[in-house]
């Protein structure tokens, strides 16, 4: 065991910690307005548009994040025309692929969450709303969504938590995120049993963060 | 019950078995990615001039062997934690290197080189043919300088903890956005999309692409060797693996003196790599 190089690897992995931070973050936020987005979609009683949201959420929730990255980063990138477009502008650099794919799948599985409380909230809600003559716009933003949120918390959680680690695959398209920073620097002093677990032991910090501020959040919205 | 007994009596035995018989053989570990050196044909056997190398050293050496694929970032520690026992895969003997392993002497030595889209602003450069690093002089040092002006701000692509990413982080060149990659294939496909303004590795791994792809890869610049890329391509061996160093030293004297590691070279390189 090399102690001096997990402790002069630890400042070096902490400011990788930023990137990853900043996708994780970037991602969540841009995935829960298209989580959101398609959860109204699927509620939806046109089944056309019910059955593209649920396309959506089938075809991300169903293949691995890791195939997906690939497919925009270097999928895209071998598509001659695509290259001529404004899009490539955002597709050439990595950072936008990654974003782009942890966004699409956060947004589908979250999409699922809300749906899934969207569906769990009791009609007596609704119609207690109505009955006090609230306009339906009112009652969906201010009764089921709140709802909604409180009921999807402890799996929204997990999605977060799923998330970070998921943005550790950052690294298979050239970004220098946490697990990115810990490869290169295994591959100058070739031990990873160290270096990996200075990074383990950040993600692993990261989560009970996270894991705690969802536990107090959910204290927070508890009925009682 | 008694089946699944008997099953695991088997397991017990079989592995038992499978134990034994690999004593008095080794593993060698090799990439299976970076072609001509070593890669995959279409139904993923590994070929390549280090895998007909390989059998042939081992013949001369009479171990038995298996070859076995290993990702290029985890090659070192690999060795170093035994899952095989010897690398070959196109990795060059380098000082930094030799701090975790040892290397036999080389069997073939091949030059690094930049490589660029047909077109590029980088194609003409007005460099030596070649450079080699450990000389040094003024000729490197002008190419250098003129290397560094034109690669300024330019993103240059190589595979991760190779020696071509050593020397683009030794920052001989000055300050170019490098770019890593976890294989040479991912690196030139990002040399073909555009995100790469220029790639660096084994000359031959460019035109080796180049040639089976149709893509307009082309090289450019001088050629590198020395310093930063290593003394030539050789076996790694653990540390204090001294017997086993010396048969594969034993064996590629034998096999370079009777022509085999040339011919080899010929038909996979298209021209005599060997040393």
């Amino acid at each position: 065991m090399d102690l001096e190089l997990m402790t002069n690897s630890f400042p070096k992995l902490l400011s990788a910690t930023m990137v990853t931070l900043k996708l994780l973050s970037v991602s969540l936020i841009i995935g829960l307005f298209i989580g959101l987005f398609f959860a109204i979609l699927r509620m939806n009683k046109n089944l056309f548009i019910n059955k593209f949201a649920y396309g959506y959420s089938y075809i991300f929730r169903g293949t691995p994040l890791l195939v997906q990255i690939f497919i925009i980063y270097f999928g895209l990138g071998q598509i001659e025309y695509l290259r001529s477009t404004f899009l490539w502008v955002v597709l050439k650099e990595p950072y936008w692929c990654a974003i782009i794919a942890f966004s699409l799948n956060t947004g589908a599985y979250t999409s699922e969450i809300l749906r899934s409380a969207f569906q769990t909230i009791k009609p007596g809600f609704i119609e207690a709303g109505k009955s006090l003559g609230l306009p339906r716009k009112f009652i969906f933003y201010k009764i089921q969504i709140p709802i909604a949120i409180k009921q999807s918390l402890p799996a929204y959680g997990n999605e977060i938590i799923l998330m970070l680690k998921g943005t550790s695959l950052a690294s298979t398209v050239t970004l220098m995120d946490l697990t990115g920073v810990a490869k290169y620097i295994i591959s100058t002093t070739f031990k990873p049993v160290e270096v990996f677990i200075v990074a383990g032991g950040i993600y692993l910090f990261m989560t009970f963060v996270i894991h705690n501020f969802i536990k107090y959040l959910e204290k927070k919205f508890s009925y009682q | 019950m008694n089946k699944l007994k008997k099953f695991g009596l088997g397991l017990i035995v079989s592995l038992f078995l499978s134990f034994t018989a690999n004593a008095g053989s080794i593993k060698i570990g090799t990439e299976g990615a970076y072609p001509p050196w070593n890669s995959k044909d279409a139904s993923g056997n590994l070929i390549g001039f280090e895998v007909e190398l390989a059998n042939a050293l081992c013949e001369i050496m009479k171990h038995n062997c298996t070859i076995v694929e290993q990702d290029w970032d985890g090659m070192i520690p690999a060795l170093t934690s035994k899952k095989f026992d010897a690398i070959m895969a196109g990795m060059s003997i380098t000082d930094e290197r030799k701090k975790t392993i040892n290397f036999s002497q080389g069997y073939a030595d091949e030059v690094a080189s930049l490589a660029v889209m047909k077109g590029s602003s980088l194609e003409n450069l007005d460099t030596p043919e070649g450079i080699n690093l450990s000389i040094g002089g003024s000729e490197v040092t002008k190419a250098l300088k003129t290397l560094t002006g034109a690669l300024a701000g330019k993103t240059v692509c190589v595979q991760t903890a190779t020696i071509h990413q050593n020397f683009l982080d030794s920052g001989d060149v000055g300050k170019v956005k490098v770019r890593t990659y976890k294989t040479q294939d991912e690196v030139n496909l990002d040399l073909t999309s555009g995100r790469c303004d220029a790639a660096l590795a084994a000359a031959v791994s460019f035109t080796d692409y180049a040639e089976k792809s149709g893509k307009a890869v082309v090289l450019t610049g001088p050629t590198f060797s020395g310093g930063a890329f290593g003394n030539g391509v050789g076996v790694g061996i653990r540390k204090g693996d001294s017997k086993l160093l010396n048969d594969f030293n034993a064996a590629i004297d034998k096999a370079r003196d009777d022509g085999t590691i040339s011919k080899l070279a010929i038909k996979w390189f298209g021209f005599d790599a060997s040393m």
